[in-house]
């Protein structure tokens, strides 16, 4: 496949790639950091991931192929359509099969099939500072950053228990990286937090609102906040997947009518699909 | 024995306005040390350049530190300053809304000191900020519930608190009994008597109101137009006043 005429390749021209590369070199080095970078307009709206495609215009070659998922899901409008982004603009092959894939764009999820050496998963983010909530000045957050003081952090999770008598923050859960930065992991569930810690996948964040790009480089210690008393919890369902049967993977809601009706799906559709197509070859 | 604080020729400019000028005293363990004076004179410049929130122009303030001795505090690092400030001491401000965390709840606000300096345990930092509210007579029950719905005396209870929990050795308040009214104001006051003299704490205590000064302080410092004026026991000070502004000031006062 070749890349649409009066497009340099993968949209961005060169020197907004070097200067995003060298962005991520630095966000490689120190990891967890936040490196500011000039983040450019692109044909998508902010929130939609310009941050990450950011990144994966910068990253991407020819002979990548790419995935994109959004909540999980190769289908929806935002993963069609970053997918098509790129291979018009770049290219590049696509594919939905995780394992076949060299450079994954996701938001919101980590696929549930272990991620590869040699694979980058690229993260949207919509605010990448861990500490804004508690702290809305710039200056001070950095500042904390710096110091590495990070205790008043832990005010969020014993409010969570005070009021709901477990750490009830499920999505976008803190993070300390390497024992040194703490960092908001995206809005990706918490269910996702143990997949980061030692994962031999790059992972690359961006933030395009924010103009902030931050790593985690392969086999680097994630370690999710908690309490002596109250240890991080993963999410857990009692029904398994309604159209795979799996247990073991991150489950949506689905309503199914407008008499109560639901079911619950695997979030990560390649996933699913894999293990139905296993299912029916073992009937066969 | 070293004196807690020491504070030598401390002047803070605000361009060519003076903040405070030339302010030199000690502090020992124990002591209450108040300061006294119109608005304007230069009180809260001079607590906040004491308590490390404002750099002076020129003078030194050196803390006895736990493990070194005394250590001029705008000279150590940013980091040790930090966690001094929220161990060692406590700010107690006058709009308990600057000291606290509105939006999260009382329990959290008194363990988020303790939470900072590494306590990872929440059923130990629930039943300390517990203890505390207790101790600054807030209902146990109120734990969960938001500052926002406390009254003003409750606010500068939980505030007290809060600055408590790391058993500082010296407190800073400025005006700690503002906006209250009397009869709170009275209660107020006998809490921090009786936890000032229960735990030996130091304290330096900013107000315009010469009771209060009367009532918690040993010592007293009355400042115009940025200079301490006078110094002296409290009740030297007040009950025999040499300075004309000083006797002005106690003068002023009316009796009911």
């Amino acid at each position: 496949m070749t890349s649409a005429p009066g497009y340099n390749f993968a949209y961005l021209d060169e020197q907004t790639k070097r200067m995003i590369r060298r962005a991520i070199l630095k966000a490689v080095a120190i990891p967890g950091y936040q490196v500011p970078f000039g983040s450019r307009e692109m044909p998508l709206p902010y929130g939609w991931g310009t941050g990450g495609i950011q990144v994966t215009a910068a990253v991407i070659g020819p002979e990548d192929r790419l995935k994109v998922i959004d909540q999980g899901a190769d289908d929806t409008t935002n993963a069609v359509s970053i997918r098509r982004f790129f291979a018009r603009t770049a290219g590049v092959a696509t594919t939905e099969r995780t394992a076949a894939a060299t450079v994954i764009q996701t938001r919101h999820r980590i696929p549930e099939t272990p991620l590869s050496e040699g694979q980058i998963l690229v993260y949207q983010v919509p605010i990448p500072e861990p500490l804004r909530w508690l702290e809305p000045r710039e200056t001070e957050t950095r500042k904390m950053h710096a110091l590495a003081d990070y205790g008043a952090m832990h005010v969020k999770l014993y409010e969570d228990i005070a009021r709901f008598g477990r750490i009830a923050t499920t999505y976008d859960y803190p993070v300390l990286v390497n024992g040194r930065y703490l960092m908001r992991p995206s809005p990706i569930p918490k269910f996702d937090n143990p997949k980061m810690n030692m994962n031999p996948a790059l992972q690359l964040f961006g933030a395009g609102r924010e103009k902030r790009i931050y790593a985690v480089p392969p086999y680097t210690p994630v370690k999710s906040l908690d309490f002596e008393d109250h240890p991080f919890e993963i999410q857990s369902w009692d029904q398994a997947c309604a159209l795979c049967g799996g247990t073991d993977s991150f489950l949506d809601e689905v309503v199914t009518d407008d008499r109560g009706g639901r079911i619950y799906v695997c979030s990560d559709t390649h996933h699913c699909a894999t293990r139905r197509d296993a299912v029916q070859e073992a009937a066969e | 024995m070293n004196p807690l604080l020491t504070v030598s020729g401390l002047t803070r400019m605000y361009g060519n306005r003076v903040g405070c000028r030339d302010v030199s005293f000690e502090l020992w363990p124990g002591g209450v040390m108040g300061i006294v004076g119109e608005s304007g004179s230069g009180k809260s410049t001079l607590l906040s350049c004491l308590s490390a929130r404002l750099e002076p122009t020129a003078g030194r303030v050196l803390y006895d530190t736990r493990e070194d001795g005394p250590v001029d505090i705008y000279a150590m690092g940013e980091p040790r300053r930090r966690m001094l400030m929220r161990t060692d001491w406590g700010i107690v401000h006058q709009n308990p809304r600057d000291g606290l965390r509105m939006g999260v709840s009382a329990g959290a606000n008194v363990g988020e000191r303790l939470m900072a300096v590494g306590a990872r345990h929440y059923g130990e930092i629930r039943a300390q900020a517990d203890d505390w509210l207790r101790k600054v007579e807030i209902d146990g029950e109120r734990i969960d519930d938001l500052p926002l719905t406390f009254s003003g005396g409750m606010l500068q209870r939980l505030q007290i608190a809060r600055n408590l929990v790391t058993h500082p050795r010296l407190v800073f308040m400025d005006e700690p009994t503002g906006g209250l009214d009397v009869s709170v104001q009275a209660r107020l006051l006998d809490l921090l008597r009786r936890l000032v003299t229960d735990l030996g704490l130091a304290a330096i205590i900013v107000t315009h109101d010469l009771a209060v000064a009367r009532l918690l302080a040993h010592r007293l410092m009355v400042m115009r137009r940025g200079e301490v004026v006078e110094t002296g026991l409290t009740d030297q000070v007040l009950d025999d006043p040499h300075h004309p502004y000083t006797q002005l000031l106690v003068s002023s006062v009316l009796q009911p």
